[in-house]
């Protein structure tokens, strides 16, 4: 692979694949805050975003990019009601620490 | 003839339930005057047989099992009819006797619908024509003795005697329905005469206990009936409960103890004799197990202090030598033996009670002494009583025992001599303890508790109601001997009703001897058992009028002999100590060990162990923290694209 | 079929079910009196239908009469199926029997949710004996436990928590592999039902595994030894009517009779001998084991489970006697157990406990219970002349004829039954009067006494004259011992 080079697919993969391992490191190695997360997971749901698009630039096939437009739809959905959430908790606990919100813990 | 069965179940109904309610008066009345009629039928029945007249047939089907039915029914022949005789003449005497005897007592009318009941199942025992109803009388008088012996309900140790009369009737029942289901098993009829037709198709048969091991079916059959037998007819090993049922009321120690209920294991091997004679290995067992008991019971009569209780080891002694009479196939003496002893067992235990009542339930020998004077009528017949019961002619015991001991003479099977000798000797026992019991109680000084408060009443002679049965007891007690010994004996009086197989010929080689009355008394002096008989009259006048303290001498030199006697040879201590607590201390281990620690412990308790053990593994998993989760998936995930290729 | 076009089985069930949930919806209407009223009427109600069941009952078919059938879920090929046969007319009779006794003879203040509950139970066993498609049959033997779940739960001892869920844990536990056995056999056959399942060819592995299935569910709720242990804690922690009710109640051992034997012969007829030494066990061990038990209840359940142990030994004996016997002895059974168990309650409920050595010489104060104490522990060590002798008897004869080691072993049953009943009678009935909580008690009152005597006579009536009871049984066994002669290979 050569610089100046038309990015191909291979690239576009690569890019998902290094988004998509940021994003789960984010969240498992992250023990603060836990709007982190939620941002986490907007990576998480993007990466797999460039994955659909590049498919269906590489195959022609539209499906993909309707299919992008869904996962943005559930993107939203999920960062909003992640954030209200986050937001009880805030006004419960005072603060949104991942370490110290185990009450599930068996 | 129902009605000779009935009329006692009917008043034990009507006085059992209503007696409460009733005024004294009318639960003897009724009991009485049922058992009275019964009585009266029966020795009319007794009289028509004697004629020729016979009964075998069904009353109605208590199971119709598709190849068999079992049912209720009756068979009428001499030998059940002469039983029914006994049994509803010692019953009727036994009531009235207890109008006397328990007039005081609370349980008046609950007590007569017991004797009234017992003499129905007894009555229903005789006369079954099939093993059922057999078994129902027999587990019936079982009932109705448990029930007697354990009249007086708020002691313990009547209670513990009936319950163990209960049980040890059980061990023997247990062999009973075992040799009662063989013999179904094998004929599939439990008819008495089907089976006795049909006996000998089981010749040769055998069956199997264990593997490879095969045990002749006949023999098996009558070794589990015996069995049944002895337990009914209390024989060694399993005597142990008649002593103690002396716990009951009197009266029902001379009805159920002595005349008649002891003595259903002998009528039911005599009823039994088609079967027992193909079998010689039982009849030599039934010889040696009842000459065991002849001897060994009566020298423990000789230790008793308790009047009851030396009566008592009496009967089981005269049961041994019924049972020997029986192992000799000498049937009929064995009834007529059994009959006999009826009438003067019964009449000794009467006096006995009539004693007893006088000095206020005093059973104690060594209180008594002197009575003689006070009591005449009941000294007389106790007399009576004793001189028959030893065997001393012209008395009824006399004609019955002699026979048997001359049988043993003349029988061939295995065990004959051993029993002739001990039966022998168990004559002179008899006459010790006998006699022995007689002084002590009736003889020398008086030696009884004399109260000088108020309301006291020194001994004195019994009502009426109890001597007029001692009297009507002495007179059969002097005179059924002589009277009955030939068409019973030698006669055809059984008829077919006793089988006799040729090869066992004691009974023949007796007959050929029999010359008449006249000659029977003539070879009296002749007799070891005769001289043996007055010779242990006069050891019991020297240890006990003569020589008092000469019985100490002896108790002090031969300590552990007497020791051993004094705890009847350490029967009730082995069954109490050993079987009983052996059972009770298994049963707690059994509990503890395989219910508690096996069952609860492992089998319920585990499952709830794991479940409980895993989950508190398992829940450090449930760490609480998102990332920890969160890396579980992507490991998860990484696990199925790498494993499994699942994408 | 030629019975009666009036008598209609689902009658027997749903009435009592819908009276007992009425029962319930009016407990609290005017102080109950409207509700207690419908639960007694409900009560003589099944009493006099199952009486008339019984009258045109025709004992000399093998067949099941009074059948009904309406499918239920089409498409997986289950009915709703009912009828009765020689094998189960007895049964119905004596929960009808048992339930009147129960539901008329209660305590004047019982809860009438609890009342209700009972009445529920009663048609739910109605259900579960007449049931003949496979799922009916496991919805009826699975729904009948919540009831009595919930009374053992709400309405027993000190320790009823424990009990009513060891008691439902158990019997869920078991039922479950009935469960993957009626769906093996769905499998295989295409049909729930049970007549179907009878004639359905099976080979050796498949026999033996659905052996192994049904036999785990009905050992639990018979009870066999080792599974037995839900029992001791559920009946002496139950409420007394409760407790009568299940303990009368062979559907355990019914359906051993309806599904194990005829659906697996030939498994049967290999694993017998494992059954007899298992039925063995229970019978001696069980006596042994109630010879030393502190408390009333657990005595009895133990005598009781004994007895069963016997009955269960009449069914491996593959006899034609030991069958019978095996039939009749649980009907017996069904008798003594509920019968020791109102003593029990009737005990209890004046003392407040049920341990043996608060008692001593009751005979004193309660010359009724007393009499009818021993008169049932009579019965209960077989005595001739009560049922419990009839159904021994020929048990121990099937025995002896299968076996002669066998026919020892059940006899013990002889001794050890009349060592713990009479060691029983005798601490408890007997005696000087033990403490003064005794000498204060009453005897029984009419309706305690009514229903021991009803009980008393009935035993007595199967005793004396069990013909007409074994007539009603004879051509169905007959027809079952056939049947599990002939191979299904």
């Amino acid at each position: 692979m050569m610089i100046g080079l038309e990015p191909t697919l291979t690239h576009y993969l690569l890019l998902s694949a290094a988004l998509l391992t940021i994003s789960i490191i984010g969240m498992i190695a992250n023990r603060r805050n836990m709007l982190t997360i939620l941002m986490a997971i907007e990576l998480l749901l993007l990466s797999s975003n460039i994955n659909f698009i590049a498919f269906s630039a590489f195959l022609g096939d539209m499906n993909g990019q309707v299919m992008t437009m869904f996962v943005l739809a559930t993107a939203a959905a999920e960062s909003a009601i992640g954030l209200a959430l986050l937001i009880v908790v805030f006004r419960r606990r005072g603060e949104i620490t991942v370490e110290t919100i185990n009450i599930l813990k068996g | 003839m129902l009605l000779i069965i009935l009329l006692p179940l009917i008043a034990a109904i009507i006085v059992g339930f209503w007696g409460r309610r009733l005024p004294r008066g009318a639960s003897h009345l009724i009991c009485c005057s049922a058992v009275g009629i019964s009585m009266v039928l029966s020795f009319y029945l007794l009289w028509r047989v004697n004629q020729g007249y016979r009964f075998d047939d069904d009353i109605y089907t208590w199971l119709d099992l598709g190849f068999t039915r079992l049912t209720i029914g009756f068979l009428i022949d001499p030998l059940s009819v002469l039983m029914m005789a006994i049994v509803t003449f010692i019953s009727f005497l036994v009531h009235v006797y207890t109008i006397g005897y328990m007039k005081d007592d609370k349980g008046y009318a609950r007590f007569f619908a017991y004797i009234s009941f017992f003499t129905f199942a007894m009555l229903m025992l005789v006369s079954a024509n099939n093993f059922l109803q057999m078994f129902f009388g027999w587990e019936g008088v079982g009932l109705a003795s448990y029930l007697l012996i354990g009249f007086w309900y708020t002691r313990e140790s009547a209670i513990k005697a009936g319950m163990k009369a209960f049980l040890m009737n059980r061990v023997g029942d247990f062999g009973f329905i075992i040799g009662i289901s063989l013999l179904f098993a094998t004929l599939k009829t439990a008819n008495f005469s089907e089976i006795f037709v049909r006996i000998d198709e089981l010749q040769g048969l055998t069956v199997s206990l264990f593997p490879d091991y095969e045990l002749p079916l006949i023999t098996t059959i009558c070794v589990a009936l015996f069995f049944g037998a002895m337990g009914k007819s209390a024989q060694m090993p399993l005597h142990v409960w008649l002593p103690d049922s002396m716990e009951g009321p009197t009266p029902i120690s001379a009805l159920i103890h002595a005349a008649t209920m002891v003595t259903a294991g002998i009528f039911m091997v005599a009823r039994m004799s088609p079967v027992f004679e193909w079998s010689d290995t039982v009849l030599s067992l039934i010889i040696i197990i009842g000459a065991t008991t002849a001897v060994f019971m009566a020298i423990l009569g000789l230790v008793q202090n308790d009047i009851k209780r030396v009566i008592a080891y009496s009967t089981l002694s005269q049961l041994g030598y019924m049972t020997v009479a029986l192992g000799v196939s000498a049937y009929s003496i064995a009834l007529f033996h059994l009959m006999t002893h009826a009438f003067f067992k019964a009449l000794l235990f009467l006096a006995a009670g009539s004693v007893i009542i006088a000095l206020h339930h005093q059973q104690d020998l060594r209180k008594m002494g002197g009575l003689r004077r006070i009591m005449p009528i009941t000294y007389i017949t106790t007399l009576i009583g004793a001189w028959a019961l030893i065997g001393l002619p012209p008395f009824a015991g006399f004609f019955s025992k002699e026979p048997i001991i001359e049988a043993t003479k003349y029988s061939t099977l295995t065990g004959h001599h051993y029993a002739y000798i001990a039966l022998t000797i168990g004559v002179f026992l008899t006459a010790c303890y006998t006699f022995r019991m007689i002084f002590l109680a009736f003889h020398g000084q008086p030696r009884f508790d004399v109260h000088h408060d108020r309301g006291y009443q020194a001994p004195k002679e019994s009502p009426l109601a109890v001597t007029v049965p001692l009297i009507l007891l002495a007179i059969p007690s002097i005179f059924a001997g002589f009277l009955f010994i030939k068409p019973m004996l030698f006669g055809n009086f059984f008829d077919r009703s006793l089988v006799v197989a040729s090869e066992h010929h004691a009974m023949v080689d007796l007959t050929e001897n029999w010359h008449g009355i006249g000659a029977y008394f003539l070879h009296i002096p002749s007799t070891p058992a005769f001289w043996l008989a007055l010779l242990g009259v006069v050891v019991a006048w020297f240890f006990t009028l003569r020589q008092p303290q000469a019985s100490a001498v002896l108790i002090r030199t031969f300590t552990p002999l007497y020791k051993f006697l004094i705890n009847h040879f350490y029967f009730d201590a082995f069954y109490e100590k050993i079987i009983a607590r052996g059972t009770v201390a298994f049963s707690r281990m059994s509990t503890l060990v395989v219910e508690t620690m096996g069952i609860e412990g492992f089998l319920v308790e585990m499952p709830i162990k794991i479940v409980r053990w895993s989950a508190s593994l398992l829940r450090h998993l449930q760490t609480g923290y998102l990332y920890h989760y969160a890396l579980a998936m992507v490991l998860g995930l990484l696990l199925l694209i790498t494993r499994w290729g699942m994408i | 079929m030629n019975a009666a076009s009036w008598m209609n089985l689902s009658l027997l069930i749903w009435f009592p079910i819908i009276t007992g949930i009425a029962t319930y919806l009016l407990r609290h209407v005017a102080n109950g009196v409207i509700s207690r009223s419908v639960a007694n009427i409900a009560a003589t109600f099944m009493l006099f239908a199952v009486a008339c069941l019984l009258y045109s009952f025709d004992t000399t078919i093998a067949a099941m009469q009074f059948s009904q059938r309406i499918p239920w879920i089409p498409s997986f090929g289950i009915e709703y199926t009912l009828g009765v046969d020689g094998l189960s007319v007895l049964f119905i009779a004596f929960n009808a029997l048992i339930t009147f006794l129960v539901i008329v003879t209660r305590k004047p203040n019982a809860n009438n949710a609890y009342i209700a509950a009972l009445l529920v139970t009663s048609g739910l066993i109605y259900g579960a004996f007449t049931a003949l498609d496979g799922v009916l049959f496991y919805v009826f033997f699975e729904t009948m436990l919540i009831p009595i779940y919930l009374t053992i739960g709400i309405w027993g001892g000190v320790n009823r928590k424990y009990a009513a869920t060891k008691f439902f844990l158990f019997t869920l536990f078991g039922s479950l592999f009935m469960l993957l056995a009626l769906f093996y056999l769905y499998g295989v056959s295409g049909s729930f039902s049970i007549k179907d399942w009878h004639i359905l060819p099976l080979n050796i592995d498949a026999q033996i595994l659905l052996f192994i299935g049904f036999l785990l569910a009905f050992a639990v709720k018979t009870p066999m030894w080792p599974l037995h242990s839900w029992a001791p804690d559920a009946y002496s922690e139950g409420p007394t009517g409760a407790i009568v009710l299940l303990s009368s109640t062979k559907i355990g051992a019914y359906a051993f009779l309806r599904l194990l034997l005829p659906i697996a012969p030939d498994a049967v007829n290999q694993l017998a001998p494992w059954m007899i030494i298992l039925s063995l066990i229970a019978v001696i061990y069980f006596g042994i084991i109630a010879l030393t038990q502190s408390d009333l209840k657990r005595l009895i359940t133990y005598s009781s489970v004994a007895h069963m142990g016997m009955v269960t030994l009449g069914f491996f004996l593959l006899g034609d006697v030991a069958l019978k016997g095996a039939v009749i002895l649980m009907l017996s059974n069904a008798l003594a157990a509920a019968a020791l168990f109102l003593c029990a309650g009737a005990l209890s409920d004046r003392m407040g406990s049920c341990r043996i050595i608060d008692y001593q010489g009751i005979v004193n104060v309660m010359p009724w219970l007393a009499t009818l104490f021993v008169f049932f522990a009579m019965a209960n060590v077989a005595l001739p002349g009560t049922s419990g002798f009839v159904g021994e008897l020929l048990v121990i004869f099937g025995a002896v004829e299968y076996h002669l080691g066998v026919g020892l072993l059940t006899a013990t049953v002889l001794v050890i039954g009349a060592a713990y009943t009479l060691w029983l009678v005798k601490r408890v009935v007997f005696g000087a009067i033990g403490n003064s909580q005794i000498a204060a008690m009453k005897d029984l009152n009419h309706r305690e006494r009514f229903g021991m005597v009803v009980l008393a006579v009935v035993m007595l009536v199967m005793g004396i004259y069990p013909q007409p009871f074994l007539a009603l049984i004879d051509v169905s066994v007959t027809d079952l011992l056939a049947h599990l002669a002939r191979t299904k290979l």
